[in-house]
C-alpha cells in the first residue's frame, strides 16, 4: 500500500563510500553534525560542510578541535533533541572512546560512521578493523557494510534503530577499500526516506522549562529522590543498556525488513549468507573482506568444495542464537579476521566459538589474521587458507589454539 | 515510604531538595556560627550574607540569624574560609557524638 505512493524511480550515481555515507546522512535530515577530519574520513566532513554551506541541508555543522569534542557535541545536541552525526577513523575513534561511553550510557541515539582504518604504533593510514573492534564493548550497536550501497542504507536505518531502542549505532566501512572506491550506489529520493524516517522523538528532553539533571553522580545502589520515587542504581542503568542491546537484534530486522519493503533492499537479517545451503566448509569474515571471499568460495567450487560465506553485518549485538541455524551443518568454519585480540585471537573468531559453545555443533574452526594495516587481501589467498584447513576436515581432532597469520612471518 | 519506581533508562533527576539524597550523612566536621561575630546577627539588619552566597550545596539561608540546613551540608568549609568576620569554625563531628554508641544524637 505504502509503496503505491513512493517515488521509487532509480537514481543510480557512481559513489565513493565515503560520499555515501555522508548522502545517507544528508537524506536521514540530521540537524547537528560535529566532526573533526581524519584519514581516510575526510572527504565525509567535506561533504556535509558543503551540503550544510550550499543551503542544501538544514542542520548545524560544528567545527571542533578533536574527535573527543566531537562526541561531547553530538551527546549535548542529541540531549536537547536533535538529530545528530559525526564520523572518524582509527586515532579519532581511539580519542573518542570516553565519550562513546557517554553517548551509550545517556541512551542516545547518535549516529557513527567509522571508517575503518589501522591504529598506530607503527602510523598507518590503511585499512583494517582494529579501531571499530577496539570500541565493541561501549555499548555501541556496530554495522558493518559489505559495499557503498550498505553504507548509504546502513547510516538511514541507523537512525531508526537508533531512536527505536536508543542505542547509539556505529556504521562500518573499510578505508580506502570502500571509501575511497567508486560503485554505483542507488540514492533513494528525499520524499521516500521520509516516509521511512520518522522524525527523532528523543526519550528524554534538556529543556530550560522543565529543569533536569543528567549523569550526575549515581551510586551503585538504587536510591529514594526528593520525589519519594526509587531511582536506578549505576548498575541497574548498565543493565538497562545490556537489556536493550539484546533486544535491539529484534529491532534490526524489522527496520531491515521494513526497508526492504520500501527500497527493494532487504536487510532482514544480522549476517548475510553466500551458498550455505549445502556448505560443510564456512568462511566467515566481516566487511568487504566478506565479498573477497565470496571470489574464493567460486574457486574452491570449482575444485568440487562444498564451501560458502557467512559475512557478519552486525557485531554488536552479535546474533549468537541467529548463528547456530545457519552454520548447524559446517565441519570447518575458517574465520577470517582483520583485528586481533592480542594474546587471544581475532574478535569474531571468539565470538563464534562463543555462540557454538553448547549447541551441538562440532566444527573445527580455524582463525586467520589478515589485511592489518592495508595488506591487500586476494581471493587466492583465502582460497589457500582454506585449502591448508582441508587436513582439520578428516583429522577433526583440537582446535588450533592461537591464530594464524597470512603474512610474512 | 516508595511511591513509584523510576521509569528513566539513563541517569536522570529533577533539580530538588534532597535529589542527591541526604549528603549530610557525609560530613566530617560541622559548620557552628558565633552569633556574637557574625556580622547580620550583631547589626540586626540583612548585610553581609557572603556563607549564602557562597555555600556549593545552597542550603544556608539568608536571615538573621543565618541557618544552617545540616541535613545536607556536606561539611566542605568553604562558609568558613570565605566569612569576613571568621565567625565559622568547623568542628569535629565526634564532638556531637554520643559517648555510649558512637552515633550523631544531635
Ligand atoms: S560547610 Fe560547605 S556545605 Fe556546609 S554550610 Fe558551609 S559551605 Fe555549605
Ligand atoms: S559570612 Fe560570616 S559574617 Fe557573613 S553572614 Fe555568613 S557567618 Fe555571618
Amino acid at each position: 500500500m505504502i509503496n503505491k505512493k513512493l517515488d521509487r524511480k532509480a537514481d543510480i550515481q557512481i559513489l565513493d563510500g565515503n560520499h555515501a555515507a555522508a548522502l545517507g546522512a544528508k537524506l536521514s535530515r540530521v540537524q547537528v553534525i560535529a566532526a573533526y577530519p581524519i584519514t581516510p574520513q575526510s572527504p565525509v566532513t567535506e561533504s556535509l560542510s558543503e551540503f550544510v554551506e550550499g543551503g542544501d541541508l538544514h542542520a548545524e555543522y560544528i567545527a571542533v578541535e578533536s574527535e573527543h569534542s566531537a562526541m561531547a557535541v553530538c551527546t549535548s545536541a542529541s540531549l536537547v533533541g536533535a538529530r545528530t552525526f559525526t564520523a572518524t577513523s582509527s586515532h579519532g575513534l581511539a580519542y573518542m572512546h570516553e565519550m562513546l561511553h557517554w553517548v551509550a550510557g545517556t541512551r542516545l541515539p547518535v549516529v557513527l560512521a567509522c571508517v575503518n582504518r589501522a591504529i598506530g604504533a607503527p602510523w598507518n593510514v590503511q585499512n583494517d578493523q582494529q579501531d571499530s573492534i577496539s570500541q565493541r564493548d561501549t555499548g555501541w550497536i556496530q554495522i558493518y557494510a559489505r559495499n557503498n550501497q550498505e553504507i548509504l542504507d546502513s547510516v538511514i536505518q541507523a537512525y531508526k534503530i537508533a531512536e527505536s531502542v536508543y542505542v547509539p549505532v556505529m556504521v562500518c566501512y573499510d578505508g580506502y577499500i570502500l571509501s575511497h572506491t567508486e560503485m554505483p550506489v542507488d540514492v533513494p529520493s528525499q520524499g521516500d526516506v521520509d516516509r521511512f524516517l520518522p522524525p527523532y522523538k528523543p526519550h528524554a528532553i534538556l529543556d530550560p522549562a522543565n529543569p533536569r539533571n543528567y549523569n550526575l553522580v549515581t551510586l551503585a545502589n538504587p536510591r529514594v529522590n526528593a520525589d519519594g520515587i526509587l531511582c536506578h542504581g549505576y548498575m541497574e542503568i548498565r543493565y538497562l543498556l545490556q537489556e536493550a542491546l539484546q533486544k535491539s537484534r529484534e529491532t534490526i530486522i524489522n527496520v531491515g525488513q521494513e526497508f526492504g519493503k520500501l527500497f527493494a533492499r532487504s536487510y532482514a537479517n544480522m549476517f548475510w549468507e553466500d551458498r550455505l545451503d549445502d556448505a560443510e566448509i564456512v568462511i566467515v569474515a566481516m566487511g568487504s573482506l566478506a565479498m573477497e571471499a565470496t571470489v574464493a568460495v567460486d574457486m574452491l567450487r570449482e575444485e568440487g568444495h562444498r564451501v560458502g560465506v557467512l559475512s557478519l553485518r552486525v557485531f554488536r549485538p552479535f546474533p549468537k542464537d541467529y548463528l547456530i541455524e545457519a552454520l548447524s551443518k559446517a565441519r570447518l568454519i575458517v574465520v577470517f579476521d582483520k583485528n586481533i585480540s592480542y594474546g587471544s585471537e581475532g574478535a569474531t573468531c571468539s565470538e563464534i566459538k562463543s555462540a557454538l559453545y553448547g549447541n551441538r555443533i562440532n566444527a573445527v574452526i580455524r582463525n586467520f589474521i589478515v589485511g592489518l594495516g592495508g595488506r591487500d587481501v586476494k581471493a587466492r589467498e583465502i582460497a589457500d587458507a582454506v585449502r591448508k584447513s582441508l587436513p582439520s576436515l578428516e583429522e577433526g581432532g583440537p582446535n588450533i589454539e592461537y591464530p594464524e597469520w597470512i603474512c610474512h612471518m | 515510604m516508595v511511591a513509584k519506581s523510576c521509569t528513566h533508562i539513563c541517569g536522570e533527576s529533577s533539580p530538588g531538595i534532597g535529589e542527591a539524597g541526604k549528603t549530610g550523612e557525609w560530613r566530617t566536621s560541622r559548620p557552628v556560627i558565633d552569633p556574637g561575630k557574625c556580622i547580620p546577627a550583631k547589626r540586626g539588619k540583612p548585610s553581609c550574607f557572603i556563607c549564602w552566597l557562597y555555600c556549593p550545596e545552597a542550603l544556608i539561608s539568608k536571615t538573621i540569624p543565618v541557618q544552617i540546613d545540616l541535613e545536607y551540608c556536606k561539611g566542605c568549609g568553604i562558609c568558613m574560609y570565605v566569612c569576613p568576620a571568621q565567625a565559622i569554625s568547623m568542628v569535629n563531628e565526634g564532638e556531637f557524638c554520643s559517648e555510649q554508641d558512637g552515633l550523631n544524637r544531635s
